[in-house]
């Protein structure tokens, strides 16, 4: 139960508060930010696994006419655009931002506003992206969207526009928050928190971000460069005009491939928490988990041309992109086996959370197993575009990515919302996910050995395709029912009372040593870690509470502001703008935003002091 | 729709005590520096594969007007030193010193503007364009985004001192000039690239 902050009097200014819908709007707070990440990602959920259900029912039988071919295009490109950019990471962001400012002891995050700035930039690019809905074209040319495909000549609706511009948008965001958590994580760990005793959670996303940071431009460029060519004629991808269509590609697998780490690294994080709280045991060679998500982050951006091997490049550049991508199985095996070191020979608690992170490790062995298979440059012109990568991709993304941020919802869940998740309704959750997920891309590692081109909108019988879709589609509809008993728990859960203890899971990290949900400053005093597993050692060693760092006393807080919402909503503006051809429009959005960001420049905001109560649980 | 009962509240004796924003402000502008470095490294890569492809339009050795970059190069650099004396008078709490060298230094980078339109003027003239070939794209494109840098950065000092004339140096100030001089150091330094590895090597083949 948190503790009544009590508002100071003051001297000079005033603090603006805001309550109910615009409490959110304006928030400034870490965890509320994180919680709108999650919530959005959910949202856009539902958009890109109603795409994935059509395009399966679409495939069911040969000759199939559900959708037009034109469609088809639409919906796999805004399926993998959305789950990659609109739900992946958002919900992977939304854990940091939830959960990396507790675990490192910290009060917020280095620069609350733009945090919000982040969170809005994201969401308003998400909705940017759906609104081309309503221009009459979406985005088409698949999510890497290549040229010369997606150039004026191919691709006349405004599609890519929304494309390249919503990117950029949301592109922007990501970036503000890869140097807001270096920052937060640097900067901000409470005192004894050095850097080799942060949790593992913390110490992936200090390296995603750092990917992030690097990744991030090189795709800016590339949507740049593009938007150039297509509003204004510039001829960088244009090969009549001089340009390069491999252009494209490079700067867009120079990002590409890190991306894939960037939404696989907090997977790692989160599966690392909780195998080691649910086994009851240390987790198994700390240093080496963090050695190599380094070690991951700096092979990331050295395999970018194995997505390019069927471009005839040479055989020396396909040998050496061949062994550099081998050799990223280094590392991940260095985490496969800590994990199941730290199972070995501990107690295991079956939560839906440790199902989830222990359902995560064979599922990504095969993900990881097939991506070495596609690594080697000769076979994998076998595999190119076929439906074997599709089985490869999922199982690293949704068998990875997903199964663990769905143990994080379980997991978390207590911390955020100050209610856990029912259980029971849990573990089917969980069986008809897995079940499900299985039925639907295991036979598509079949189908695509058959032969089976991916992106195709529809196939004639006779190749010994239709068996191995029809089971995928079944599968589908298991997943569909899997989530709808995943929205049901969380519905069920929201209309309950808060009732959740502090640390409902015997935990190790810091997030578990103050109430549930955690109180709007965090620590009402800034903990001492006196070691790895800081609240376990108190648990352990001391007499199970923090020891604090200093004197208990008003505490300081960032003002809440609309000027991030604000600003973000000027930015998508001007985008219109540009996909509309209107200089105008743009132009005066522009000038909008630009006074916003100078006005925040100007003004001094000291923020505020609110003092904790003390006592009982708000330590 | 709800807003905003005023709430009175208490700062700080000294701004110093409201959290850390100093040390966050300038490890934070380092980390966008070095996504900066990979912005442009992007975009310098690109002209360096691109910049043979001149198709019937004018080369790189046919319009690049050394001498004229040159001075726009010393210009630009000269500003470099200028906002370094104004975060020295900065730190002497000397307001009127700051104000005079940041004027200097946002008057130096207009002047280099100056110069960057003259040449796209004349290139253009010369025949070429965003569309002339792929060399004129990634040419315009590069250097443009190096000049709009540079245009941010004086806007930046502008309201850096409209801000001085409202609340005079500040602890919040000075963090906020200090960032932007780094900054703008940083925009020098990638045009010294640009004039090395697009203008020289341009030049001289």
């Amino acid at each position: 139960m948190a503790a009544i902050p009590e508002r100071l009097a003051g001297v000079h200014g005033e603090t603006r508060t805001y309550t109910g819908i615009w409490s959110w709007l304006s928030s400034v707070d870490h965890k509320k930010i994180g919680i709108m990440y999650i919530l959005a990602g959910l949202f856009f959920m539902a958009f890109g696994g109603a795409e994935a259900l059509i395009i399966r029912i679409q495939l069911w039988q040969p000759n199939n006419h559900v959708v037009s071919a034109e469609t088809f295009n639409q919906l796999f490109t805004m399926h993998g655009v959305t789950m990659i950019f609109l739900v992946a990471m958002p919900i992977l962001i939304g854990f940091i931002n939830a959960i990396v400012p507790l675990q490192i002891g910290a009060r917020d995050v280095a620069f609350p506003r733009m945090n919000a700035l982040s969170l809005w930039l994201f969401v308003f690019g998400g909705i940017f992206l759906y609104s081309s809905f309503l221009f009459g074209s979406m985005p088409d040319a698949g999510w890497f969207n290549y040229v010369p495909l997606s150039g004026s000549v191919y691709s006349k609706g405004l599609g890519v526009d929304f494309y390249d511009i919503g990117l950029q948008i949301s592109g922007f965001g990501t970036l503000m928050t890869a140097i807001n958590f270096l920052v937060t994580i640097l900067n901000m760990r409470a005192p004894g928190m050095r850097l080799l005793r942060m949790p593992l959670f913390t110490w992936s996303a200090l390296i995603t971000m750092l990917i992030v940071l690097f990744a991030f431009p090189p795709i800016t460029v590339n949507l740049i460069l593009q938007m150039f060519d297509r509003l204004f004629g510039a001829n960088f991808f244009n090969i009549a005009g001089g340009g390069n269509a491999l252009l494209w590609q490079n700067l867009f697998w120079i990002f590409g491939h890190p991306e894939v780490y960037i939404v696989i690294l907090p997977a790692f994080g989160i599966i690392s928490e909780i195998i080691p709280v649910f086994a009851k045991k240390v987790l198994f060679g700390y240093e080496s988990m963090a050695m190599a998500l380094s070690v991951i982050a700096f092979l990331s951006f050295m395999v970018w041309t194995h997505h390019m091997f069927a471009d005839g490049l040479g055989p020396v550049v396909n040998s050496i992109f061949a062994l550099t991508s081998m050799l990223i199985a280094v590392p991940t095996g260095i985490k496969i086996f800590n994990w199941l070191a730290t199972l070995w020979g501990g107690r295991i608690h079956f939560t839906t959370a440790m199902m989830y992170a222990l359902s995560f490790i064979p599922l990504f062995v095969i993900g990881g197993v097939s991506g070495v298979m596609l690594a080697m440059a000769p076979a994998d012109l076998q595999y190119n575009d076929s439906y074997f990568v599709v089985a490869h991709f999922h199982y690293v993304l949704f068998g990875g990515t997903l199964m663990a941020a769905l143990a994080g919802m379980y997991y978390w869940f207590p911390k955020l919302w100050g209610r856990s998740l029912n259980e029971k309704l849990g573990k089917w959750n969980f069986w008809l996910v897995f079940i499900g997920f299985n039925v639907t891309f295991f036979p598509m590692h079949i189908s695509g050995l058959l032969g089976m081109p991916r992106r195709i909108s529809t196939y004639s019988p006779g190749y010994g395709w239709t068996i191995w879709n029809q089971i995928s589609t079944v599968g589908t509809f298991i997943l569909l029912v899997a989530m709808l008993i995943l929205l049901y728990n969380l519905i069920i859960t929201f209309l309950r009372k808060p009732d959740a203890p502090n640390d409902p899971w015997d935990g190790r990290a810091l997030e578990w040593s103050i109430s549930s949900p955690a109180p709007e400053y965090n620590f009402a005093q800034t903990p001492l870690v006196r070691g790895r597993d800081a609240y376990w050692l108190e648990k352990q060693e001391g007499d199970g509470k923090m020891l604090p760092a200093e004197p208990a006393g008003p505490i300081h807080m960032p003002s809440p502001s609309l000027a991030p919402f604000g600003i973000a909503l000027t930015i998508v503006l001007a985008g219109y703008g540009a996909v509309l051809h209107s200089a105008i429009i743009g132009g005066f959005f522009l000038l909008l935003t630009f006074w916003q960001i100078g006005r925040a420049l100007i003004d001094e905001d000291h923020g505020f002091h609110v003092t904790p109560h003390m006592g009982g649980e708000a330590q | 729709m709800s807003t905003a009962d005023a709430h009175v509240v208490v700062h700080p004796a000294h701004p110093t005590e409201v959290g850390l924003p100093k040390d966050n402000r300038i490890l934070g502008l380092w980390v966008f520096l070095a996504g900066e470095c990979a912005f442009f490294a992007s975009l310098i890569g690109t002209y360096l594969g691109l910049h043979t492809a001149t198709l019937h339009g004018p080369t790189s050795q046919q319009i690049f007007d050394l001498p004229l970059t040159t001075v726009a190069t010393l210009i630009l650099l000269t500003s470099s030193l200028t906002v370094v004396l104004g975060v020295q008078a900065m730190q002497r709490k000397d307001v009127r010193g700051m104000q005079i060298w940041l004027w200097i230094t946002a008057l130096l980078g207009l002047f280099f503007l100056e110069f960057q339109g003259y040449e796209f003027f004349t290139f253009y003239n010369s025949g070429l364009t965003l569309h002339t070939s792929a060399f004129g794209s990634a040419f315009f494109t590069l250097t443009g985004f190096h000049g709009m840098h540079v245009l941010f950065g004086v806007f930046w000092i502008l309201l850096l001192l409209f801000k001085s004339l409202k609340h005079g140096i500040s602890e919040d100030s000075t963090s906020k000039v200090f960032v932007m001089s780094l900054y703008w150091h940083f925009v020098d330094v990638v045009w010294v690239v640009i004039f090395t590895l697009v203008y020289l090597a341009g030049k001289l083949g």
